[in-house]
């Protein structure tokens, strides 16, 4: 049933593959991030009660999303790498983190922008920021520890069990809102039983996740096909592909 | 999947499923310390099943409505105060300063201050909760059947 994926445990197929993959993230990422962020910050009407300032959830609630995707797909290399030692997924492991990190920044920074004007304060320690916050230090703790190893071997082995580790954030952040009282408010686009969020302000919002998803995938595939080259290059097909130039 | 594979997979269920316990266990522990407020009834009533009330000089934070129609606004000074409830009993909270944009009389806060009588705090900080709702001005007048300006509070309202 997974015959096909057998040959990408090759470094080579997997580069290559990355390769055939990457220019159609990019046209769809570039195409959705334009229609969404004109449409959302230009078009989509204003808020009722917050006015112009609510245009911050076009960024930042794709971001923090993708800060959890991004941590769960990492995870799921992470298992894999774990189970059926592939060393591929290690890598994957390692592309993603910075990617995620960045992500879960965005989603801080914008929501600190956004806390300020609408709730009157940058930072307030409740359950969904604070959990947020050790999502970026469960991603920054991935990078340290697998560079903190001479041994790539067992650097990959340790990054990875704490990757799956960090994985109980996950439902934590999701259902903070729910289960302790928080100024953060609740979940907007699950909440389907009655209308959160209007229809014009929602597509945007869709079309802003989506785009946002692909950058993580064309920034993921950049950032793999490097590890891949500094993980083989001393074998042949790396020194033809330089050689080609 | 052949025994060495099936055992790691084992170790790594035993890992993600050990520290879940763990930090789910954690946290149904602290689960009265890791909300962010009390609510007024909460703060009346007792909270939990110990039904522990605040003293009097206890610093806290409290979460609630603005009751329409409470706020009081003095006229020379940037004192106001306004009533918070939730389900049951009413709390009041004494504030000066300015308050965030989004502070409406209907409108969930947070307010961090002194208990200085049972139902009675002075706040030094004062937070807006907004809601998970958003909608274009239009919508909310059709939907709610509200006009949204800015709210003119009532000076004069308990004269």
């Amino acid at each position: 049933m997974w015959k096909w994926l057998h040959p990408y445990a090759k470094a080579e197929r997997a580069y290559q593959l990355c390769n055939t993959l990457l220019p159609y993230f990019t046209v769809f990422t570039v195409v959705c991030l334009v229609v969404g962020w004109v449409w959302g910050l230009a078009y989509a009407p204003a808020d009722y009660q917050q006015k112009d300032s609510y245009r911050i959830i076009f960024i930042h609630v794709p971001s923090a999303i993708l800060s959890m995707g991004a941590y769960s797909s990492m995870a799921i290399a992470a298992i894999v790498a774990l189970v059926w030692q592939l060393r591929n997924a290690e890598l994957a492991v390692v592309a993603i983190a910075p990617v995620g990190a960045a992500m879960t920044v965005i989603a801080l920074v914008t929501g600190a922008a956004w806390g300020k004007p609408m709730w009157g304060a940058w930072w307030v320690w409740d359950a969904r920021l604070t959990s947020e916050l050790i999502l970026l230090f469960l991603y920054l703790g991935v990078l340290s520890l697998y560079h903190a190893f001479e041994d790539k071997k067992s650097a990959g082995k340790a990054a990875c069990i704490l990757a799956i580790v960090g994985v109980i954030n996950l439902p934590i952040i999701h259902f903070s809102v729910e289960w302790w009282n928080t100024l953060h408010q609740g979940a907007t686009i699950t909440k389907f039983d009655t209308s959160a969020i209007d229809p014009s302000m929602l597509w945007p919002l869709l079309i802003n996740i989506v785009a946002f998803a692909g950058f993580v995938g064309v920034v993921t595939l950049i950032r793999l096909k490097n590890e891949i080259l500094q993980r083989e290059k001393h074998r042949p097909w790396v020194r033809d592909l330089v050689s080609r130039g | 999947m052949n025994p060495r594979r099936k055992k790691r997979m084992l170790a790594v269920v035993a890992i993600i499923f050990g520290v879940g316990s763990a930090i789910g266990l954690t946290l149904y522990a602290l689960q009265e310390n890791i909300n962010l407020f009390y609510t007024p009834s909460e703060l009346i009533d007792g909270k939990g099943e110990a039904k522990e009330k605040p003293f009097v000089g206890q610093k806290l934070r409290i979460g609630g409505m603005v009751v329409p129609g409470s706020v009081v606004r003095d006229e020379t000074s940037l004192d106001v105060t306004f009533k918070l409830i939730d389900t049951g009993p009413l709390v009041t909270i004494k504030y000066h300063g300015i308050l965030p944009d989004l502070f409406r009389e209907g409108q969930g806060i947070v307010a961090q201050g002194t208990l200085i009588e049972p139902d009675v705090i002075e706040a030094f900080e004062v937070l807006a909760k907004h809601d998970e709702e958003y909608m274009p001005s239009e919508v909310a007048e059709a939907v709610k059947g509200i006009k949204h300006v800015k709210p003119t509070y009532n000076l004069n309202s308990e004269n």
